[in-house]
C-alpha cells in the first residue's frame, strides 16, 4: 500500500514523500517501514510501543491511535507530524 | 602596568581579527543500518582547506587541518549545531548549521577522537549521531539508549541530555544521561547502548526522582556523569532534581552523596537526597576533588577527607550570589575553576545578575573569587549560560568558551581575563564543547 511520509521523516526515505509498504496492521506497516528505512519507526513510536505525541497516522483519511488497527493492501496511509508551538 | 597593556593589546587583536563566516549548507543523514541513506557531510571549511583529523595534545584537544593544529568548538543549539575553528584562538571561522531545526543537547569527543551528538527534533523521537572523522560525516546510531520495552514504569527516552566519554584507558566506554532520568552505557564506542539496570531499576530510584513527578518543565535531567580515571568502576552522576549519586562497583549499586549540600527548597534541608546539582566535575588531575555548581550554591569536596560538600560559594560577593549552572575546572590546576553566576532570586529570572554578565574565577580552591567581565557588555545584557555551555580548552594558558541563551559565543584565550564575541545571532545555545 502507499504511505505518505511527512517532511521531518524524509531524510530516512531519500526525500520520497510517498513509499510502498505492507502489513496487516498499522504496527506491522511501521515495522516494514523500519525494515526499509532503519531508524524511522523509533522517531514515531517510543520503546513502550506508544505513538509519540503529535505523530498522527490516518488510514483512508481516518485517524487511528492503535498500532493494532487492521489495514489492507488497498488502503492509503497518511503519516502526519502535527506541528505546534509559536 | 606593562602586563595590563599587553593584555589589552592582545584583546584588541582578538577582536580585530575575529570574523564571522557563516556558511549554511544542506545536509542529509543516514542510519548505520541503512547505507543507502546519504551520509551527513560537513564539508571542510574552504579557508581551512583539507580534511580534518583529530589528535589530543596533552590536556588540550586540537584537530589538524592542512598540517595546522586547529582549535575546534562545537556549539549545540535549539536549532542545530555549529562549528568554530581557529588556529591561534584569535580569528574564528563559523560553519553550519548542521541538522538545522534539531535540538542539540550535547556534543562530546572521546580521547580517541570519536564524536557523539545528542539530538531531538521537535515532536520526533531522539537520535544520537556519531562521527569518527572529526565531524566531517555523521551517522545515526542504530541502537540508541532506550528503556526496556514493557518495563513497569513505562519510561521512554524523551531525549539524551548528557554524554560522557570514558577516560582514555577505557577505550570505547561512553555514558549517556537521559530525560526522563536514566543512565545508559556503551562499550563499543557509541555504536550500541544499554541501560544501567543497577541505577535505572534501583529500588530507591523512583523515590530519588520524586516519583517521576515535579521535575523540570521539559522533564528531569540526568547529567554530570563522571568516570574516575583511576578506576572506571567508580562512577558519579547527578540528577536535576534528585541529587548526587555514586557507585563503587561499576554501576551495580548506587547511593546518595549529598551530605553538606543545602536543599533549602525541601521540607528537610538536610535530606539525604532530593537536591538539585546543576553541574559536578571530578578533577582529572586530582580525582579526589569534586566541584559542584548547585541550585543552592557552589561547593567543593575533597573526597579522601570525607564525603561532605563544603560551600565555597559563601566567598562570592553577596550581591552576585553563588547560583548558576556551569562548573568548569582547569584540568591543569585542581584549585582553579570558573562559574557563571545567574540571578536565582525570587522567581528565578535566570539572567545575569542585574543584566551585567561576568565569569567568576578562583585559583585557590574557592577561598576567593575574582570577577572577570572585560569584553562583556557593561549593562543591559540579560542572557545567561546553560550547564553544558561553558568549557575550558585545557591549553597551558587556558582558553575559556561560553555560549549564551541569546545565541552568542564568547571566548577568552587568557583564562578569562578578557573575552571577545566570536559568533553572534545563533539560536539559543545549549552546549559548547571543545573537540
Amino acid at each position: 500500500m502507499k504511505v505518505h511520509i511527512p517532511t521531518p521523516l524524509r531524510s530516512y526515505t531519500n526525500d520520497a514523500s510517498e513509499v510502498e509498504a505492507s502489513g496487516a496492521t498499522v504496527g506491522e506497516l511501521l515495522l516494514d517501514l523500519d525494515r526499509q528505512f532503519p531508524g524511522l519507526r523509533y522517531r514515531m513510536v517510543d520503546e513502550q510501543q506508544r505513538i509519540r505525541p503529535h505523530m498522527k497516522v490516518f488510514v483512508n483519511g481516518e485517524q487511528t491511535f492503535d498500532l493494532a488497527h487492521p489495514i489492507k493492501a488497498t488502503d492509503y496511509i497518511h503519516i502526519l507530524q502535527a506541528l505546534s508551538g509559536g | 602596568m606593562g602586563r595590563w597593556i599587553a593584555v589589552l593589546m592582545m584583546f584588541d587583536s582578538f577582536r580585530a581579527d575575529s570574523h564571522f563566516m557563516s556558511d549554511p549548507r544542506t545536509f542529509a543523514s543516514r542510519s548505520e543500518a541503512n547505507p543507502d541513506r546519504p551520509a551527513l557531510v560537513m564539508a571542510a571549511n574552504r579557508e581551512l582547506g583539507t580534511k580534518l583529523g583529530c589528535r589530543g595534545l596533552g590536556w588540550s584537544i586540537k584537530c589538524v587541518a592542512g598540517g595546522v593544529a586547529m582549535h575546534v568548538i562545537w556549539v549545540g543549539t535549539r536549532k542545530g549545531v555549529f562549528k568554530l575553528t581557529s588556529a591561534e584562538r584569535k580569528a574564528w571561522a563559523l560553519e553550519g548549521p548542521l541538522y538545522l531545526g534539531n535540538l542539540v543537547y550535547h556534543i562530546v569527543r572521546s580521547a580517541a577522537g570519536t564524536l557523539i551528538m545528542a539530538t531531538s527534533a521537535g515532536h520526533l523521537g531522539p537520535a544520537l549521531f556519531r562521527s569518527t572523522d572529526g565531524g566531517k560525516t555523521w551517522v545515526e546510531v542504530a541502537a540508541p539508549p532506550k528503556f526496556p520495552e514493557g518495563e513497569p514504569r513505562k519510561r521512554a527516552v524523551k531525549h539524551v541530555f548528557w554524554l560522557t566519554a570514558g577516560p582514555a584507558s577505557a577505550h570505547g566506554l561512553w555514558y549517556a544521561g537521559t530525560s526522563p532520568q536514566g543512565l545508559f552505557v556503551s562499550r563499543d564506542d557509541g555504536l550500541t547502548w544499554e541501560g544501567v539496570a543497577g541505577f535505572n531499576d534501583h529500588p530507591n530510584q523512583l523515590a530519588w526522582v520524586y516519583n517521576d513527578q515535579d521535575q523540570t518543565p521539559d522533564g528531569g535531567k540526568l547529567h554530570s556523569v563522571n568516570v574516575d580515571p583511576r578506576d572506571v568502576n567508580r562512577l558519579l552522576l547527578c540528577m536535576s532534581g534528585g541529587g548526587v549519586f555514586v557507585s563503587d562497583d561499576g554501576g551495580r549499586d548506587w547511593r546518595p552523596m549529598n551530605r553538606g549540600c543545602a536543599a533549602d527548597f525541601m521540607p528537610d534541608p538536610n535530606a539525604e537526597y532530593g537536591h538539585d546539582p546543576h553541574s559536578v566535575v571530578q578533577h582529572p588531575a586530582n580525582p579526589d576533588r569534586y566541584w559542584m555548581q548547585n541550585h543552592c550554591g557552589i561547593y567543593r569536596m575533597d573526597r579522601q577527607a570525607g564525603e561532605t560538600w563544603r560551600r565555597v560559594g559563601d566567598h562570592m560577593p553577596k550581591h552576585v550570589g553563588d547560583i548558576g549552572f556551569p562548573m568548569v575546572v582547569n584540568p591543569r590546576n585542581p584549585d582553579a575553576a570558573w562559574v557563571f553566576p545567574m540571578d536565582g532570586t525570587a522567581v528565578w529570572p535566570r539572567t545575569s545578575p542585574d543584566g551585567k554578565p561576568a565569569v567568576y574565577a578562583t585559583r585557590d580552591g574557592g577561598e576567593s573569587w575574582q570577577r572577570l567581565d572585560r569584553g562583556f557588555p557593561a549593562a543591559q545584557a540579560w542572557w545567561t549560560v546553560k550547564r553544558q555551555a561553558m568549557c575550558c580548552d585545557g591549553e597551558a594558558t587556558a582558553g575559556l568558551v561560553l555560549g549564551t541563551t541569546s545565541g552568542e559565543v564568547w571566548a577568552s584565550a587568557d583564562e578569562g581575563q578578557s573575552f571577545a564575541c566570536i559568533a553572534r545571532h545563533l539560536p539559543h545555545i545549549y552546549s559548547v564543547t571543545v573537540g
